[in-house]
């Protein structure tokens, strides 16, 4: 196939709902400039554009070119995690971004893709009975836990989590048993008082801090309550377009970035909450039917997880900013504003789209491509 | 490919529950959503106001006291505050070491506004100094290019133009402390100040007026967005008080430095046109705030300065209580005029021995050369004769012995002694001494300056039961001004008999106080000598003879008291004047009294109708 006839089998329902989630995206951060383009709206769409131009690129991908080159993005990312470690640029409270000069990336970010794309490539190749022994479990375990423990030194929990919850989902599907999952619960559970005694006062100090955040009512707590303020001020219907109290008298912290659902619901009502909550489902779901759809393992696997990625930032934001869960620095996809979170999104939109162009193509069980099929295609 | 449909069926399987989990969770936000945007939605549309709205109160400006004529005595001047904005300074330390050079400021000063901007948002307004002087302020403003972000504010602050004279009458403004929040928002104002003493305290209500309000919408951090609403508050209304300001000053500038005080009243209305209490103190440094330093000095003066001892000051009536017995008596009809007693300069009762202040004794004496030469024995016999109850029952008709419901905190009841008193006081019998020792105003017997004032103008009016008023209000913190006075119900010829006696006090020679006479064509004025003893005795003792008071250390001297009342032909003017430790009314108070008189008759303030004045004032 051809680029250009990719390009047609590209899933254009799901790419004119992401638009729309652009949409309300650049509409939201106009309203928090009080009807400028800038600082926000502006550059945000820009970013979009872009992303969307990279999310297609991806999707016109063979997508057993990510397959083959999965390890390998995540051993790049792994060696970015760990420059950050040593000189990562303070941000945000947190050491999270590396400076290549001409751009900031954050590594913990790509690192969400690179991981689902690992474990999908390491599933595709076991079988049911395989993945049943623990022995086969080990390398896939290990392969989270690394990038768990450094971002979780950054410290960045909800990043962990996010790795760590996407890859449950993905041990889960590919068919990992309940029994093993309570093995590695236990196991890690037993491990926290053996290691607690060789942490640092600081480190300990963090790690209570980040399970419970509420002990700092000023802070955390404080934010929590005016969002609720927020959104039950904005009652059904909202106060409308640019008149959200709350947040443009800034009793709202972050509106444009983790809170921005707080201020769109506050502005438009639980009507607005809703069709937003509504847009997300539909993309979700467009998502699952892409992911199931693929005739391999890896594209489904790497579908679902990538699925279930794009679901938990949806969910855990919402969940933190109506006072649900306690407060986590996690962004509403494709809302909030900020490049690296978009681009990692859109990358994975496109990487959903692949999945979906290529679902027929021939995939060995032990690798992307056998050598000759490989050769045949890029010759060709 | 295709191969391991087992992986693909548990995949699929799998894969559904993983679908309806997520359906799950959102389906929890959206019920959570409904929670909070439906159901509990007025809730919070409240807590959203109230963040957004801030209400804030303006104060009112306080009413001003004037006196009968319309001078101020009370009144609210502009107070400059200078402030420093530190967001509006482009270089906040030129700014200050400007401002250093331009209105005295310490290092204290310094310190505390360079502490203050630090800890407060930027753009709120930091105090640098309150009440500059006009000078100060020109310096200033000639400045101001080269002192950015410096703000002038004009407050109000309360001044009393008369500093001294009339502290007691007018009280103070201070900050309002913990036990005076009433739940008026306004008191909560920083800054704000009520009435603590005096008319400022009595009438505070009238004076403090009703707060405006001003709505604003404020930021997450405080800043003002916007004013949504403004409500005018409500000046405070002036208070009129009956005073002559010329006479007060008149008064207060012939008393001096002694302690004491003075009260002139109109016998026909119950106006108070004088009430002076001295020494006095400077109700400004009230109100621009007193250091714990002056308040303690001020405290533990001897002469009490925070004391209105016109109203709050109690004295043993002495001699001036002298006509009270001799109304009591001629009422009852156990004397006439012309009963005649001899004074061989004592009287004995049992074993005890009742002297008169002349050891010599007065001769013979009928009742208006009794009240001539204040001879005690002569009312020793009259008091004998008349018995303690109905002294007391006429005492009280004349006003003593209970708050007359002036208006001024701080009236003092006075005592009028009867037997029931002291059976259930001091559970002990009414002796007969005492009632002679009452008859010379003496023994139990207690008085304010003002009960004794108003007892000379009931003399003087004969008729009325006359009260005396400071304002005109006709309620006065809620109690109501009877329209009407109550009938004196005294006959007239007995009132004409004493006031014959009074007139010969100060006009006829060998009267005690003859020698303070208002020597002046045309203007005759009558009065009463006293004289209070101040040694707390027992009976016995006080039976015991005449003390020396100029052997005594001035604290323990008598009192010395001064009634009075003018012109004798158509009284208007009723006066008391006791000086404190003065030893002897004939020669500490008559002459005060005298000098005060005629004043009060030059101006005669009583008879000019303050209508016109204070129509011209307005």
């Amino acid at each position: 196939m051809s680029w250009r006839e990719k390009l047609r089998h590209v899933n254009w329902s799901l790419v004119l709902f992401i638009n729309g989630l652009g949409l309300v995206s650049i509409t939201a951060l106009v309203s928090a400039a009080d009807g400028n383009l800038e600082p926000w709206a502006g550059r945000q769409a820009l970013r979009f554009m872009v992303s969307v131009v990279v999310m297609l690129t991806v999707a016109v991908v063979d997508i057993r070119f990510w397959m083959r080159g999965a390890y390998v993005l995540y051993a790049i990312c792994l060696i970015l995690l760990l420059l950050v470690d040593i000189h990562g640029t303070v941000g945000m409270g947190a050491q999270r971004w590396i400076d290549l000069c001409f751009i900031q990336i954050q590594p913990s970010e790509i690192m969400k893709v690179a991981l689902t794309l690992s474990l999908a490539r390491y599933f595709h190749g076991r079988s049911l009975d395989e993945v049943a022994k623990l022995t086969y479990l080990l390398f896939p375990l290990l392969l989270v836990l690394l990038p768990v423990g450094l971002v979780l030194k950054q410290p960045d929990l909800g990043t962990a989590m996010i790795l760590l919850m996407v890859s449950s989902t993905l041990f889960f599907l590919a068919g990992a048993r309940l029994w093993q999952f309570a093995v590695v619960l236990v196991t890690s559970i037993t491990l926290v008082p053996v290691t607690w005694p060789f942490l640092h006062d600081y480190q300990r100090k963090r790690i209570l801090t980040f399970l419970n955040p509420e002990t700092d009512p000023l802070g955390a707590g404080y934010h929590i309550m005016q969002s609720k303020i927020a959104l039950g001020s904005g009652g059904l219907f909202g106060k409308g377009f640019g008149k959200g109290t709350q947040s443009h008298l800034n009793f709202l912290p972050e509106k444009q970035t983790d809170f921005i659902f707080t201020m769109w619901a506050e502005e438009q009502g639980m009507v607005g909450g809703v069709a937003l909550l509504f847009l997300y489902t539909i993309v979700i779901a467009f998502s699952y039917t892409l992911a199931f759809r693929s005739r391999n393992q890896f594209g489904r696997l790497l579908g679902l997880g990538l699925t279930t990625t794009f679901f938990l930032y949806v969910f855990i934001n919402a969940a933190m900013v109506m006072g649900l869960i306690p407060v986590v620095g996690i962004p509403l996809p494709l809302i909030s504003y900020g490049g690296t979170a978009m681009m990692t999104v859109m990358f994975g939109f496109g990487l959903l789209l692949s999945i979906d162009i290529h679902r027929d193509v021939p995939m060995s069980r032990h690798g992307p491509y056998s050598r000759d099929l490989f050769l045949k295609k890029t010759l060709s | 490919m295709h191969g391991d449909p087992d992986r693909t069926r548990v995949l699929s399987r799998r894969m559904m529950m993983l679908g309806l989990g997520q359906v799950g969770l959102l389906g929890a936000l959206i019920a959570r959503l409904y929670s909070l945007q439906v159901l509990e939605s007025d809730r919070y549309r409240l807590l959203s106001d109230e963040n957004r709205f801030s209400t804030r109160l303006l104060a009112p400006p306080r009413g001003r006291i004037l006196d009968r004529f319309g001078v101020p005595l009370a009144i609210n001047i502009p107070n400059f505050v200078i402030q420093v904005i530190s967001e509006r300074a482009e270089n906040l330390d030129k700014t200050l070491e400007t401002l250093t050079r331009l209105i005295p400021l310490t290092d204290q000063d310094c310190q505390r506004i360079r502490r203050e901007i630090e800890r407060r948002r930027s753009f709120v307004p930091v105090m640098v100094r309150e009440h500059l002087s006009w000078e100060e302020m020109v310096r200033i403003q000639v400045n101001f290019p080269d002192l950015s972000g410096v703000v002038i504010e004009q407050g109000l602050t309360r001044f009393y133009p008369l500093y001294e004279l009339g502290a007691h009458v007018l009280g103070y403004v201070a900050a309002v402390a913990e036990e005076d929040q009433t739940g008026d928002r306004l008191l909560e104002l920083p800054g704000f100040r009520v009435g603590k003493a005096g008319t400022e305290r009595l009438h505070d209500m009238a004076l403090r007026g009703r707060g405006g309000t001003y709505t604003v919408e404020v930021n997450a951090v405080g800043r003002i967005v916007k004013a949504v609403d403004w409500h005018e508050g409500e000046a405070g209304s002036d208070v009129h008080l009956t005073l002559d300001v010329r006479l007060q000053q008149f008064a207060a500038e012939r008393l001096g430095l002694e302690s004491a005080a003075v009260v002139v009243m109109d016998i026909l209305t119950g106006d108070v046109l004088t009430l002076v209490s001295t020494p006095s103190f400077d109700p400004n440094r009230f109100s621009r705030g007193l250091s714990a330093t002056e308040w303690k000095d001020l405290l533990s003066h001897p002469q009490a300065p925070l004391t209105n001892k016109a109203v709050a000051g109690q004295y043993a009536p002495g001699s001036t209580f002298k006509m009270i017995v001799a109304l009591a008596a001629l009422e009852a009809g156990v004397v006439t005029p012309e009963v005649r007693i001899h004074c061989f300069g004592s009287l004995s009762l049992g074993n005890a021995r009742f002297h008169c202040w002349k050891s010599g004794g007065h001769g013979t004496m009928d009742l208006v050369l009794g009240l001539q030469h204040s001879c005690d024995v002569y009312f020793y016999e009259v008091a004998r004769r008349v018995g303690i109850d109905r002294i007391a029952k006429m005492a009280r008709r004349f006003g003593l012995g209970a708050r007359l419901g002036f208006d001024l905190p701080g009236e003092q009841n006075g005592l009028v002694p009867e037997r029931t008193w002291k059976m259930q006081v001091l559970k002990e019998p009414w002796q007969l001494g005492e009632t002679l020792v009452a008859g010379i105003g003496q023994g139990f017997t207690l008085a304010t300056p003002l009960q004794l004032c108003t007892m000379v103008a009931r003399i003087a009016n004969g008729r009325a039961q006359v009260l005396p008023r400071l304002s005109r209000a006709p309620v006065t913190n809620g109690v109501r001004r009877p329209d009407q006075f109550e009938p004196l119900g005294v006959q007239p010829q007995n009132i004409a008999v004493v006031r014959q006696g009074m007139y010969a006090v100060s006009n006829v020679p060998g009267g005690t106080a003859y020698r303070a006479r208002l020597n002046q064509p045309g203007l005759v004025m009558s009065g009463k000598t006293g004289t209070s003893q101040v040694r707390r005795v027992t009976p016995r003792e006080r039976v015991s003879g005449v003390r020396k008071n100029q052997n005594l250390p001035w604290a323990q001297r008598d009192h010395a008291l001064f009634v009075a009342y003018a012109p004798e032909n158509d009284p208007r003017y009723a006066m008391v004047v006791i000086v404190e430790h003065g030893c002897s009314g004939s020669k500490a108070a008559a002459p005060v009294a005298r000098d005060i008189m005629r004043e009060v008759l030059k101006l005669d303030p009583a008879r000019v109708s303050t209508a016109i004045v204070r129509s011209t004032n307005h």
